[in-house]
C-alpha cells in the first residue's frame, strides 16, 4: 500500500516537473513544426543559472525567474539570430538546434567545471513530509505546485487572450495565420523567448532534486520527446497530461518490470506515432 | 579532432610553477629525445569531471619531478576522448603513428580500454589504465595492459568481507549503475557476502543516465540491514541526496566511486557515517599521500579522490619502470616486463606490485566519512593488505568460473 502511495506521489511529482520542461518544448514544435534539440540543453543552462544565482544569495525562487529570464533572452537571440535565417529549411533548423545543444554543453563544462553542483531547495521545503506513516520530500510536491499553477497561467494565456489566440492561429495554419495579418516572425520569438524561458525555470526548480551536471540536457530531452509525442504537438492540455502518463510510466515501469523501464517508456511513443500521429491531444493539421 | 599535443613545460607555465623540460639536470638541451607518453582522458562530455582530475593527478606528479623521469624529459601528449570508444580508438591511433607514443595512460572508461584492446596488442604499447572491466586482466588478459588501481570487484570483495563479519549484516540489497562496472562489482560483493553467510536479497539497476532515484528508493524494502552502492561518476552524489530526501535510514555501504573524495564536501552531512571501500584515501597518513594531498589542494583547490590518485599512482609505476630499465622505454619488452614485475614500495595508495595477469595487488581501505578539521574526509578504519583481484579465491579455480556479471553469481536469496 504504502508503495503504491509514494510510487503515486513520485510519479505526479515528476510529472509536475516534465511539465515544465516540455511545455515550452510543445509550444515551439507546434508553432514552429521544428523540435528544438537544444531544449535540453536550455533546461540545464537554467539548472546552473540557477546555482550561480543562488550561490550569489539570491532567493531561490527569485534565481528561478531571473534564470529563466536569461536563459528565455537567450532563446530569443537563437530564434532572431539563427533560426530566422534557416526558414523554411526545417531540417536545418533542427541540426541547428542539435549543434547549439552541444555548444552549450561544452560552455558549461568549461564555465561549471564537470563537477555536479547541487542546488539547495529552500529551507521551508528541505524537511519531508509525512503522510499516513511514511516520509515524501515536501519540495517535490511544491514543484509540483509551481508546475500547475504555470499550467494554469498558460492556459489562460493561450486560450483567453488575444496573443493566445494568434498563437494557436500559427499552430492551426501558419499560412492562413499570415495571410490574415498576423506577425508571424514576432510570434515566434515570443515563444521562443516563452518556451525557452519555462526551461530555465524548470531547470533552476528541478535543480534542487536533479543537480545540475553535464549529461543533466541528454537525460532530460528525450524525456520531452515522449511526453510531446504523446501528448500531442502544441497542445498544452496535452503536455500536462504527457508530462504526468510519462511520470507514472518511468515511476511504475522502473519499480515494476526495471528490466524493461526503457521499453515501458517508449513503446507506448512508438504506439501513438503508428496509430495516431497527432498525439492524445494534437490538432489535426488542416 | 586533433589531439592537444601540449608539452608539458606548457603545463607548467600555465601554473607558474617549475622549470623547462629540456632543462632537466644531466640532460643537454635537444640531445636526449624525450619520453613520450600518450594521455587518454576524457575532458568533454558527462564522464569530463573524473578526466580533468586525472590530469590533475599526472600533470601534478611530472611537476614534481621536473617533468624528469630517470634523467629523460617527459612530453605528454594529451588526447580528449570524450568517453566515445570510437574516439577513443581514433585518438590512440593518431597517438602512436603520429605522437609515436611509447605508452599510454588511460583509458578512463571500461568500454574504452575494450575499445582499443586489439590495438594496444597490435602495436605493443604498454598501457597503464583506470579501467575496471574485469576479465582485461583475467580471462583475456592482455599482455600489454597493467592496471595499478583495481578490478572493478576488487575493493567490493573488502567491503563485503567487512559487512558481514565486522558490522555482522545479514540481509542487504544492492543498488548500482546498470553497466558492466557496476554488474562486476556487485557480483563481487555478493560472491563474498554470502560465501560469508550474508544474504543479498535485493538488485536494483537503474540506467546510467537515470535523472531520479526517488522510484528506486521508494522500492528498496524496509527491512534491511543496509544497501551497497555501486554507483560511477557523479550517480553516487545524485543518489544519495534523493536518498536523503525521503529521509531513509537504513546504512549505505559505497563501493570505490559512490564517495569519492572529489564530491565529498558537495555531499556535506548527508555523506556522514556512511562507510565505503577504496584502494586509496586523501586521508591516508604517509608522508607520499600528505604531500600530494597538500599539492592538490595547492594546486587545484581541490581532494584527490579516485581519478586523481589513479594517475598520480600510474605516474609512480611509471617512473619505477623506466628507472628499471634504465631509461630505455624503446626497449618494448624489456620495459612491459619491467611494468609487470616492479614492486612500488611507496605510492599514495601505499605499495604496489602486479600480479600475473598485470593487476595490482594493493591495499583496500574500509573507509568512513567522518568530519575532521571543519571538512568532510574518508577516514580509514580498516586496511585489508595486499589485496588481489581473486580475493582470497584460488585464481585457478576463479577463472573457471563466468566472469562477474549481472546473472553471475545467480541471485538465490531474491525477496519479492
Amino acid at each position: 500500500m504504502q508503495f503504491w502511495l509514494i510510487q503515486t506521489l513520485n510519479s505526479v511529482a515528476f510529472g509536475g516537473l516534465l511539465f515544465l520542461l516540455s511545455s515550452g518544448f510543445s509550444l515551439i514544435f507546434g508553432l514552429m513544426r521544428i523540435p528544438n534539440l537544444a531544449h535540453g540543453a536550455v533546461f540545464m543552462l537554467g539548472a546552473y543559472f540557477g546555482a550561480t544565482f543562488i550561490e550569489l544569495g539570491i532567493n531561490f525562487w527569485i534565481a528561478a525567474l531571473l534564470s529563466g529570464l536569461g536563459v528565455g533572452v537567450l532563446g530569443l537571440l537563437l530564434e532572431r539570430l539563427i533560426l530566422r535565417r534557416l526558414a523554411g529549411n526545417e531540417q536545418g533548423q533542427v541540426l541547428v538546434t542539435l549543434g547549439i545543444s552541444f555548444i552549450v554543453a561544452d560552455v558549461c563544462l568549461m564555465v561549471w567545471t564537470g563537477d555536479p553542483i547541487p542546488l539547495p531547495a529552500p529551507a521551508a521545503l528541505r524537511a519531508p513530509i509525512f503522510v499516513a506513516g511514511f516520509a515524501f520530500p515536501t519540495y517535490r510536491l511544491a514543484v509540483l505546485a509551481v508546475a500547475l499553477v504555470i499550467a494554469a497561467g498558460l492556459y489562460l494565456l493561450i486560450e483567453r487572450t488575444r496573443l493566445g489566440a494568434m498563437i494557436r492561429a500559427g499552430v492551426d495554419d501558419m499560412e492562413m495565420a499570415r495571410g490574415v495579418g498576423i506577425p508571424i516572425s514576432k510570434l515566434y520569438m515570443l515563444v521562443f523567448l516563452l518556451g525557452t524561458a519555462l526551461a530555465g525555470i524548470g531547470g533552476t526548480l528541478g535543480g534542487p532534486i536533479l543537480n545540475a551536471d553535464p549529461g543533466l540536457d541528454s537525460q532530460m530531452l528525450p524525456l520531452a520527446l515522449v511526453v510531446v509525442i504523446l501528448g500531442g504537438i502544441g497542445s498544452l492540455v496535452g503536455a500536462l497530461v504527457g508530462s504526468l502518463i510519462v511520470g507514472f510510466l518511468y515511476n511504475f515501469g522502473t519499480a515494476l518490470v526495471p528490466d524493461l523501464a526503457y521499453f515501458v517508456l517508449f513503446f507506448p511513443m512508438v504506439l501513438v506515432l503508428v496509430l495516431m500521429p497527432q498525439g492524445l491531444f494534437g490538432r489535426v493539421p488542416q | 579532432m586533433t589531439i592537444h599535443r601540449r608539452s608539458a613545460l606548457k603545463g607548467l607555465a600555465a601554473t607558474g610553477v617549475g622549470t623547462a623540460i629540456f632543462g632537466a639536470p644531466g640532460v643537454l638541451r635537444g640531445e636526449v629525445d624525450p619520453i613520450r607518453v600518450g594521455f587518454l582522458t576524457v575532458k568533454t562530455g558527462p564522464l569530463a569531471s573524473g578526466g580533468i582530475q586525472m590530469e590533475e593527478g599526472l600533470t601534478l606528479y611530472l611537476k614534481e619531478r621536473n617533468s624528469t623521469l630517470s634523467g629523460r624529459p617527459v612530453q605528454v601528449y594529451i588526447a580528449d576522448t570524450g568517453g566515445v570508444p570510437a574516439i577513443t580508438k581514433s585518438k590512440a591511433q593518431e597517438l602512436v603513428e603520429r605522437a609515436k607514443v611509447h605508452c599510454f595512460i588511460g583509458p578512463l572508461a571500461a568500454f574504452e580500454a575494450l575499445a582499443i584492446d586489439d590495438y594496444i596488442r597490435d602495436t605493443q604499447t604498454p598501457t597503464m589504465s583506470v579501467a575496471a572491466a574485469e576479465d582485461m586482466t583475467q580471462r583475456k588478459p592482455n599482455p600489454w595492459f597493467v592496471r595499478a588501481t583495481s578490478s572493478s570487484s576488487q575493493c567490493a570483495s573488502p567491503m563485503a568481507d567487512y559487512a558481514a563479519k565486522e558490522l555482522k549484516y545479514a540481509h542487504m540489497a544492492t543498488i548500482a549503475d546498470d553497466i558492466a562496472y557496476g554488474h562486476e562489482m556487485c557480483a563481487g560483493f555478493q560472491q563474498v557476502f554470502e560465501d560469508a553467510g550474508g544474504r543479498i536479497v535485493q538488485k536494483l539497476w537503474p540506467p546510467l543516465n537515470t535523472p531520479d532515484y526517488g522510484a528506486y528508493v521508494a522500492q528498496l524494502k524496509p527491512d534491511l540491514d543496509a544497501i551497497f552502492l555501486g554507483f560511477a561518476g557523479s550517480n553516487g552524489f545524485k543518489f544519495l541526496k534523493q536518498y536523503r530526501e525521503y529521509a531513509r535510514k537504513t546504512p549505505l555501504l559505497g563501493g570505490m566511486t559512490a564517495i569519492d573524495e572529489s564530491l565529498l564536501q558537495q555531499m556535506g552531512e548527508d555523506a556522514l557515517g556512511i562507510l565505503s571501500s577504496c584502494w586509496y584515501s586523501a586521508d591516508l597518513d604517509s608522508p607520499t599521500n600528505r604531500k600530494f594531498v597538500a599539492n592538490m589542494e595547492r594546486v587545484y583547490k581541490v581532494d584527490p579522490g579516485f581519478y586523481a590518485a589513479a594517475t598520480y599512482t600510474n605516474g609512480a609505476v611509471l617512473e619505477a619502470a623506466v628507472k628499471a630499465v634504465g631509461g630505455r622505454i624503446e626497449d618494448k619488452n624489456a620495459f612491459m616486463a619491467a611494468l609487470r614485475t616492479i614492486k612500488v614500495p611507496d605510492t599514495v595508495r601505499g605499495p604496489v606490485s602486479f600480479d600475473r595477469y598485470g593487476n595490482v595487488v594493493g591495499n583496500v581501505y574500509i573507509r568512513k566519512v567522518v568530519r575532521k578539521g571543519g571538512k568532510f574526509v574518508n577516514a580509514v578504519v580498516r586496511t585489508y593488505p595486499d589485496v588481489s583481484q581473486f580475493w582470497t579465491y584460488d585464481p585457478k579455480a576463479f577463472l573457471k568460473n563466468p566472469v562477474y556479471s549481472r546473472d553471475y553469481p545467480p541471485a538465490r536469496y531474491l525477496e519479492q
